[in-house]
């Protein structure tokens, strides 16, 4: 395999964003993932999010874990820095980057191999932690890259490509997220650009650990009769609560919707979340409630996508330790070493 | 006993319950001791335990200012039952064992003399409550041993009132208590021949754990992420670090942390954080010992091929994670050294005492950032965890941060050919960028090792072995920046030689003088950094023989020697100390002379 470039000649009548970038200035090198796969799908989700939001694209740090869906972070914005880490670690990895520079935007890209198995308890401390992120994980219940073997989200009962059928219970990402404190929560599907594009954004935009389980069909192996993950199945008992619309500070609010079945919840940026009701009981600001909804729509064999929980007023791990404003990578000398005064100090107090 | 009195030179042992308090009190007579000019080495043997299982606190009392332990016990301070045999057994002939009569003696030696003071009758009468009884009985034996030994009440009420300053009932009932065992022995016994007598040896030297100054090389390294987990005999530095930085990384006007410090779920994103710090541009550390490093092993190796800076304080102990969590042992080298899959290999610094650890604890920040990888320092519990006499921290404030190699956006602006893996200066080191640096320019896809100089995709063979002989220069450039070898050479010609390193050192060192006296000459070659520098081989080269003293059972640093000079193995004779016990001048004079002693005599016939 060989690294592709995409072309660098632009048409020039591309539409371009506030910031005067295309949608290709969003774009990375050519996908080698299989025809068809939804995680290409989730890719090109980003780089209309990112395009829309007119995020310049060097100040969005991308880090991912081993998979087929950790390779993506290559197949997007390619002008900005990406980790391509170690299986399952992604966020500890991700939590130190932070860490090191408050002021980037923090995407983590996931598969359910990489955060449900190896990386659970990685998943789970990121997210109890509040680091300021986008969290994605690309659900597809099997693991692709080493050809077909169930994941820990693969539905109990489920079938796998050569009929084995799954006796263990599938871990709830979703749940997972909520029991553990993160404060944006979604679930959305690769088959769904409308609903996955501003939730995207909306991810982006909010501070604190925010998480979206985007179940995205494999192909190759899971996309058969008995799988729960597959095209069909997911279409057939997707379940939305919401619509969303991202409206940020820039957008002039022009909602369609009728009044009274519009929520609107704004973000710390500024940024306002219009969402449009379509389980008419559903209040994504209720985390216990969402808990309870999810769980007896699951038992039904739905699947509940939209937004399902969002905390507008959340902090973040900074908030927690209490880190100056400036990003820590950019310190000087004189505020980090205290000198031979210092030392004549403590010296003294060791005598 | 008519013999003259031994001044100034002996060894004091308490034996006793841990979680008792005793802790407290037994530092204060080493400190007493130290504030009358006398040099200390002093020693905790605690176990992996809070409440109710045996500690020793060895006090070498040395004027000389032999920092190692010297082994054998002159005085036994025995207030633990449980171990009384096996502390009567390490008493040396002619020694003294001061023991609470309030019992009757149940086995002595008859080669000993016994002192009784009937510590817990004292305090029943004394104190009410059981914590009390049980906390000044310790004070009172502390004021027994200043009667017994000549130590100046003074100097323990100064200590106290510093101690307790603000707290006048608690500087009040300690001074009563010392003085309960004072005077008790004043009425009642005769002062040892163990005397401690007002010197001048401490000079300006501090008293402090490796630990703690190893963190505050830490600070002033620059390093501003620690993330880390609990391990004995880590803890302890990132404890400090973060007391350190509660004390001199706050911003003055905002109150608000230059710092930031996680407790990690594990060791794995302990280190996880501590790469994606470094990967951001961050000086960031973790502190660990052995099994923590293995459980670190994925990532050490991550950073090693993905070029990523990283510090880690190894604090050994002995293995594995059921081992001997409170032992000291020299046992990581090998897993340090070569940790990771695939062929890595990882510079360390090995200090010898807490002055190095502060010096090599900063240092270390540089050479992660100037070498692009992750360096280990080499603690052990013995350093780490053991307050020892040490010269004062010193700081050049014309010293600058080393960054290394690092693109700015105005060198990229300008047109700089940025490839991340690229060979640019012919030492191996590749230029790196921060994220975020340049809107167009400059990023980069960080991955292990497929990839080409420009961090582009790639499986190619001779692109991947293009990269692994640039790290290897890498790891050639390494050793002239690791700190230089140190010769102490012998007061005459010989054709013998011996390798040390670590918190070996002052045991060495007293060791050499030992069998100075005996006519036995070694040049001795104390070895600070890994990969070794020229000078070791050298040294090798230039002997016959060279004998390779460490604490581990494997003789990992000659295994290292061998291996990374091709070093004929039969040259090097492993001298090994691996109980868990700090090594003495003692052991290595015994094991080392009796060799060379041998090799003599074989060369008379």
């Amino acid at each position: 395999m060989t690294y592709i470039l995409k072309p660098q000649l632009h048409h020039p009548n591309l539409p371009k964003n506030g910031l005067g970038f295309t949608r290709r200035d969003y774009e990375g090198s050519v996908s080698t993932l299989c025809a068809g796969c939804g995680h290409d799908s989730i890719s090109a989700g980003i780089i209309q999010a990112c395009f829309e939001l007119e995020l310049p694209p060097h100040r969005v740090a991308k880090l991912s874990g081993i998979g087929c869906s950790s390779k993506t972070p290559d197949y997007f914005l390619g002008a900005s820095h990406g980790f391509n880490t170690v299986h399952g670690r992604m966020p500890s990895v991700l939590t130190g980057a932070n860490l090191a520079n408050r002021d980037l935007i923090y995407l983590g890209v996931s598969g359910d191999g990489d955060s449900a198995s190896i990386g659970l308890g990685q998943f789970a401390h990121a997210i109890r932690r509040g680091v300021n992120m986008l969290y994605i994980v690309e659900n597809n219940g099997v693991y692709g890259l080493t050809k077909g073997q169930f994941s820990a989200t693969s539905d109990r009962g489920s079938k796998s490509k050569k009929g084995v059928v799954n006796h263990d219970t599938g871990i709830d990402m979703v749940g997972l997220a909520l029991q553990m404190g993160a404060t944006f929560v979604a679930r959305s599907f690769s088959g769904d650009k409308d609903q996955l594009v501003p939730l995207i954004k909306a991810g982006l935009a909010h501070k604190g650990a925010a998480f979206i389980d985007c179940i995205s069909p494999c192909v190759q192996f899971n996309n058969h009769n008995g799988s729960t993950k597959s095209f069909d199945y997911v279409r057939e008992h997707n379940e939305a609560v919401n619509r969303l619309d991202m409206i940020t500070p820039r957008d002039p609010i022009t909602v369609g919707y009728q009044p009274g079945e519009t929520v609107k919840v704004q973000q710390h940026d500024g940024s306002i979340l219009a969402l449009h009701k379509l389980a008419e009981l559903y209040n994504p600001t209720n985390r216990a409630q969402a808990l309870g909804y999810l769980q007896a729509r699951q038992a039904r064999g739905q699947i509940v996508t939209g937004l399902l929980f969002v905390d507008p007023e959340a902090g973040d791990l900074h908030d927690a330790v209490g880190t100056v404003d400036t990003p820590l990578n950019q310190l000087n000398e004189a505020e980090l070493v205290p000198g031979q005064s210092a030392l004549d100090r403590i010296n003294q107090a060791l005598r | 006993m008519a013999d003259a009195p031994r001044i100034n030179d002996f060894v004091v042992k308490f034996a006793n319950v841990n979680g008792s308090g005793s802790a407290s009190a037994n530092g204060l007579f080493a400190r007493s001791v130290m504030r009358m000019g006398v040099p200390v080495a002093a020693r905790n043997i605690f176990p992996s335990n809070i409440q109710g299982l045996p500690t020793w606190y060895e006090v070498r009392i040395t004027e000389a200012g032999y920092m190692g332990r010297r082994g054998g016990v002159d005085l036994m301070v025995a207030m633990n039952p449980q171990t009384w045999d096996r502390d009567l057994a390490e008493i040396e002939s002619g020694g003294f064992l001061l023991y609470d009569s309030t019992k009757p003696l149940s086995r002595t030696r008859e080669d000993i003399q016994v002192i009784g003071v009937p510590l817990t009758a004292m305090c029943n009468d004394a104190y009410e409550l059981p914590r009390e009884r049980q906390l000044f009985k310790n004070t009172i034996y502390v004021g027994a041993l200043a009667a017994l030994l000549n130590i100046d009440l003074g100097v323990i009420d100064a200590l106290l009132a510093d101690d307790f300053a603000g707290k006048d009932r608690l500087i009040k009932a300690n001074v009563e208590a010392l003085r309960m065992g004072h005077d008790y022995v004043v009425q009642n016994l005769t002062p040892l021949p163990l005397q401690v007598r007002q010197a001048d040896a401490v000079g300006d030297r501090i008293y402090v754990e490796g630990n703690n100054a190893a963190a505050l090389g830490a600070v002033y390294g620059g390093a501003t992420v620690c993330a880390w987990y609990p391990i004995t005999p880590s803890t302890s530095l990132a404890e400090a670090f973060t007391s350190y930085c509660q004390d001199l990384r706050v911003e003055p006007e905002t109150g608000k942390a230059r710092y930031a410090i996680i407790q990690g779920e594990d060791e794995i994103a302990s280190i996880g954080m501590v790469v994606g710090a470094g990967w951001n541009g961050c000086r960031a550390f973790t502190a660990t010992s052995g099994p923590g490093v293995s459980l670190m092993t994925e990532f050490i190796g991550l950073s090693y091929f993905a070029e990523i800076p990283a510090v880690i304080f190894d604090v050994q102990r002995g293995g594995p994670s059921t081992g001997m969590p409170t032992r000291t042992q020299q046992a990581d080298l090998l897993a340090a050294a070569y940790s990771g899959h695939g062929d890595t290999k990882h510079p360390m610094l090995l200090p010898a005492d807490p002055g190095e650890c502060f010096e090599m604890g900063a240092q270390a920040f540089d050479l992660a950032d100037r070498l692009q990888t992750t360096i280990f320092v080499m603690l052990d519990l013995d350093i780490g965890m053991n307050e020892w006499l040490t010269e004062p921290f010193k700081w050049d404030d014309t010293r600058r941060l080393d960054r290394g190699k690092v693109m700015t956006a105005a060198e990229l602006e300008a047109g700089a050919d940025f490839g991340r893996y690229k060979e640019v200066d012919g030492d191996g080191i590749p230029y790196r960028t921060y994220p975020g640096t340049h809107p167009s320019k400059g990023g980069y896809f960080t991955r292990g090792t497929s990839r080409n100089p420009y961090a582009r995709y790639s499986e190619e063979g001779a692109v991947y072995v293009d990269n692994m002989e640039r790290l290897l220069r890498k790891f050639e450039t390494a050793k002239t920046l690791v700190p230089a070898p140190i010769l102490r050479p012998a007061k005459g010609k010989t054709t013998e030689g011996v390798l040390y390193f670590g918190s070996t050192a002052p045991a060495m060192h007293e060791a050499l003088e030992m069998l100075e006296g005996q006519g036995l000459r070694l040049n001795a070659l104390r070895v600070r950094g890994f990969p070794f520098p020229d000078e070791v081989f050298d040294f090798i080269a230039a002997h016959d023989t060279v004998y390779v003293v460490e604490q581990n059972r494997d003789a990992q640093f000659r295994t290292l020697v061998v291996t990374e000079g091709d070093v004929d193995p039969g040259k090097l004779v492993p001298v090994l100390h691996y109980d868990g016990t700090p090594i003495t001048a003692r052991f290595i004079a015994g094991a080392i002379g009796q060799r060379m002693q041998v090799g003599q005599s074989e060369a008379a016939e």
